[in-house]
């Protein structure tokens, strides 16, 4: 009797389990909610999606896709560039989908590298070669969009203070911007990350450790994310913060226009040129869908959704840009730069030396 | 006696439910990550390994670790048994209320947190002269503000269910009520209160964004590192070594809990009302300590409410009205309502899980078990569901996507995950919260119930139920809580057209625009409003609607 009871628990708790685990896959399955219908769709007509968390695009430009092709996106986002890259890597062989979007130039070599990518590469639109990546990793990685990430000033800030915004990196460890610039930092932050770069860049692998010295001697404030340097620290940015000099992106004063100005704007001499890509991945089980997905990002209906939804520039020269972005939102003529496979080579060396010295 | 041992097989099986849940979807995905970082390509790459440890930026790293969780342990505990006294034990007005506030901020998202803490620190903000902006002051406050919740609710709901006549038969008998508190109540908290800070300290050791956003880049844990080393430079090894010493680490824990727990004889609490009493002129110091502890806790969180009312230093409800949109630009796939959806529908499958299980598991693990070698066995069943609080919430997602890839267990893209995930971590809070109460009950009143012809199921439901239906709540209410509140795996495997509501958050969060920020902000308090209510309710329910259990 004893033990009838007691496994008749078992049996309640075990139902119950199944039970209440089945409600959420139908409800996450019902199609007329998610507008994708990944579950009615027959697997060879679904196209799955792996990219970062920063991915946004509207479901009617993925309907316009599934209209042009018949196929149907389902998107599987996490993390940064960086955990879409070590996902890749990590799931060589089983792959979680057929196409990829979201790697970066930071991080390319390591996917490339890995072999978890399949060659293929369309017809570029007209500008696009320019981000192209260099030898065999140009097979794999179709450039997508671009962005910089530069120093931005709140001039606003500094005309109400009547100081001279900065105009360079060096002006940034000069005593009149002491305890006036945030940046995100370079080992949990992408745009962190570019800073450094542009710094490695310009000051060269031996100088750069002496900048970010003068840098942090000079009070420069260093956040973990994009986020609080935005929302806490920046004078321009989500909240009432006391400084008025961020890391951020170029397309940032976009945000800040009053009337017809922005009371922010972009540092270009700082920049440093960030360029997404879009792959195939190895062992994808609907390789036909994947690639039309990667020509689709390259046609004009996304290319012209890029800056509204996700802050970068389309690699199309002759996709217009929102009007805003045409006046507040300016492309440097010279980033700078550091070679992809450099920075695979280098990245836990220089992350290792630049917390050394920020944390000093 | 023949009968034992369909009774034993019985336990067995009713064991097995829990363990073969707990073996594929943690013991076999943290399994996975650690083998590839230290067998990789099919042998193994050991060499070396444990010279990870003498690293300085890991050896940093443990230590820092080590001493911010013992003393924010240390001071979550101290702080929170007298605040469990003032809101679970005395008649005071409002305590309802106080209730709900104090464990709000335990699933506000860290990251909306880390910018209301760092608003009020800053150099121009209100507690700017304090100084303690990106350091580890600000890491320890944090830690208190999000645990506390842990320490008050799991002792006070079982201080609430305490029979009051044993301290007052102490009083009578003139003992004064510090003498009273030492030799009556607290031997009978004591397995409650160490439950709460081994719980509290596996938080505190497992914190990641509290470090990351107050801590600026100054501080890294074992945690922090093992992201790092995870996500961004693929050093798989050296995670590996760290997520090895984070498991032994919990192991040495549970353990001291464990010999910490049953040094002195257990006492045994009557299944009494329990009972509130009138508040005292010698409560004065806990009531000055719960004040400024509510006050502590209100702070950030008044931070975050003026702020969601306000755009531009504007008062306004724009706020609240623009969680029906999709955010400025597009930010968000879906309105901030249908995540919130998103996020109650897989609340209550996590909760049903982890409560189920955990009921399981607690009345297996509080059995006496009749030979040494069965007590170390049910210890050793208690500890093992502690382990997912001890591990890097990013090593069991990676491990998740490289071990459940093949049939029967390819669930990889299976919104099945994310409940189970949030239960994982849900699963040992509802057990450190039943557990003590279960071990509490007078063994004699089974014996008793079991002599006079009751089964088992029945004397469960007529001697333990009444005991255990408090603490039942409380702990149902705090997986929904877990649930509700829990980024690190759900970010992990959330789709985006069916985001829960932190992971909106935190998209609104990362985009500029103040707009989005301000949706953050409302979403914030809407999720905390909602929950503290929620969890209210829950509590609220009495017993006889459990009698049908």
């Amino acid at each position: 009797m004893r033990a009838t009871h007691l496994i008749a628990l078992g049996a309640v708790a075990a139902v119950s389990l199944t039970g209440c685990s089945l409600s959420s896959t139908t409800s996450t399955n019902d199609p007329t909610s998610t507008g994708t219908g990944s579950a009615t769709a027959p697997t060879n007509k679904t196209v799955t999606l792996v990219t970062h968390d920063s991915w946004v695009a509207p479901k009617s430009l993925l309907a316009k896709f599934t209209a042009q092709t018949g196929y149907v996106v389902k998107v599987s986002s996490s993390g940064d560039a960086g955990q879409v890259a070590n996902q890749l890597v990590l799931t060589k062989g089983s792959p979680v989908g057929d196409v990829t979007f979201g790697i970066d130039n930071t991080f390319a070599t390591r996917v490339t590298d890995a072999g978890v990518l399949d060659d293929y590469s369309p017809a570029l639109p007209d500008g696009a070669s320019a981000y192209a990546l260099k030898g065999a990793a140009a097979k794999q990685l179709t450039p997508i969009d671009f962005s910089d990430v530069c120093v931005n000033v709140d001039n606003a800030w500094f005309n109400k203070h009547k100081l001279q915004p900065p105009t360079s990196l060096d002006d940034l460890t000069k005593p009149a911007y002491k305890n006036l610039f945030v940046t995100p930092g370079a080992a949990t932050s992408s745009p962190g990350m570019a800073f450094l770069l542009s710094t490695i860049s310009k000051y060269g692998t031996s100088g750069w450790q002496g900048y970010w010295k003068k840098l942090m001697a000079n009070g420069t404030k260093v956040t973990s994310g994009w986020s609080d340097a935005w929302n806490v620290d920046y004078t321009a940015g989500g909240g009432k913060g006391d400084r008025p000099i961020i890391l951020s992106y170029n397309s940032d004063p976009t945000t800040t226009v009053k009337g017809d100005k922005s009371s922010t704007s972009a540092l270009l001499n700082t920049c440093f040129q960030s360029v997404e890509y879009a792959g195939v991945i190895k062992g994808a089980k609907n390789p036909a869908g994947a690639k039309a997905f990667v020509r689709f990002m390259l046609g004009s209906a996304f290319q012209k959704a890029l800056p509204p939804n996700m802050y970068v520039f389309p690699v199309d020269k002759r996709v217009p840009l929102p009007a805003d972005w045409k006046t507040f939102a300016k492309i440097p003529a010279k980033p700078w730069s550091v070679p992809p496979a450099e920075i695979s080579k280098n990245r836990a060396t220089w992350l290792q030396q630049w917390q050394d010295v920020t944390a000093g | 006696m023949p009968s034992r041992w369909p009774r034993r097989a019985a336990l067995t099986a009713l064991a097995l439910i829990p363990l073969v849940f707990l073996a594929v979807f943690f013991v076999l995905p943290v399994g996975g990550m650690v083998l590839r970082g230290l067998h990789p390509d099919g042998s193994w790459a050991l060499g070396d390994t444990w010279s990870v440890l003498s690293r300085p930026p890991e050896r940093q790293a443990l230590w820092f670790t080590l001493w911010i969780a013992v003393l924010g342990t240390a001071l979550t505990t101290a702080l929170g048994v007298p605040v469990a006294y003032v809101l679970y034990r005395l008649r005071l007005p409002g305590r309802r209320v106080l209730r709900g506030i104090v464990v709000t901020p335990f699933v506000l998202p860290t990251v909306v947190v880390g910018v209301a803490f760092r608003t009020l620190l800053v150099q121009s903000g209100p507690l700017g002269f304090l100084n303690i902006d990106a350091s580890w002051v600000a890491i320890l406050l944090a830690l208190v503000f999000f645990n506390l919740a842990v320490v008050v609710r799991t002792v006070g709901a079982v201080w609430e269910g305490l029979d009051p006549r044993a301290e007052e038969s102490a009083a009578a008998l003139g003992a004064s009520p510090w003498q009273v508190f030492r030799t009556v109540t607290l031997p009978a908290l004591r397995p409650s209160i160490i439950s709460a800070a081994s719980v509290v300290f596996l938080f505190c050791a497992t914190a990641f964004g509290v470090v990351l956003i107050l801590g600026g880049t100054r501080y890294s844990t074992i945690e922090t590192q093992i992201y790092l080393l995870t996500t961004n430079l693929l050093d798989l090894r050296s995670a590996a070594v760290l997520s090895i010493v984070q498991l032994l680490a919990v192991v040495v824990l549970l353990w001291g809990a464990e010999i910490a727990r049953s040094r002195k004889q257990r006492t045994t609490v009557t299944a009494g009302r329990g009972g509130l009493r009138a508040v005292r002129f010698s409560d004065a110091i806990p009531l000055a300590l719960t004040g400024l502890v509510v006050l502590f806790v209100v702070a950030p969180l008044a931070t975050l409410v003026v702020r969601s009312l306000q755009i531009d230093g504007v008062w306004t409800l724009d706020n609240y009205r623009h969680l029906a949109s999709d955010g400025a630009d597009n930010a968000l796939l879906v309105p901030v309502w249908q995540a919130l959806d998103n996020s109650w529908r897989i609340a209550i499958d996590a909760t049903a899980m982890a409560v189920v299980l955990g009921v399981i598991v607690s009345v297996l693990v509080t059995r006496r078990g009749s030979t040494r070698h069965t007590r170390g066995l049910l210890t050793a069943l208690d500890g093992a569901f502690m382990l997912p609080l001890g591990i890097s919430a990013v090593t069991v997602g990676f491990g998740f996507l490289i071990t459940l890839n093949h049939p029967p267990l390819d669930l990889r893209s299976s919104p099945i995950l994310i409940p189970i995930a949030q239960a994982l971590v849900a699963l040992p809070l509802v057990v450190r919260t039943l557990a003590p109460a279960l071990r509490s009950t007078d063994e004699r009143q089974r014996q008793a119930a079991a002599a006079l012809g009751a089964s088992p199921l029945r004397a469960m439901v007529t001697v333990d139920l009444p005991v255990v239906w408090r603490p039942l709540l409380a702990a149902t209410g705090f997986a929904l809580a877990v649930s509700l509140g829990e980024f690190g795996a759900t970010s992990f495997l959330a789709q985006p057209d069916h985001p829960t509501l932190p992971v909106v958050i935190y998209a609104l969060i990362g985009h500029p625009g103040a707009v989005n920020f301000g949706m953050a902000l409302a979403g914030s308090v809407v999720l905390a409003g909602m929950t503290a209510l929620v969890m209210g309710l829950v509590e609220r329910l009495h017993v006889t609607s459990m009698g049908a259990f």
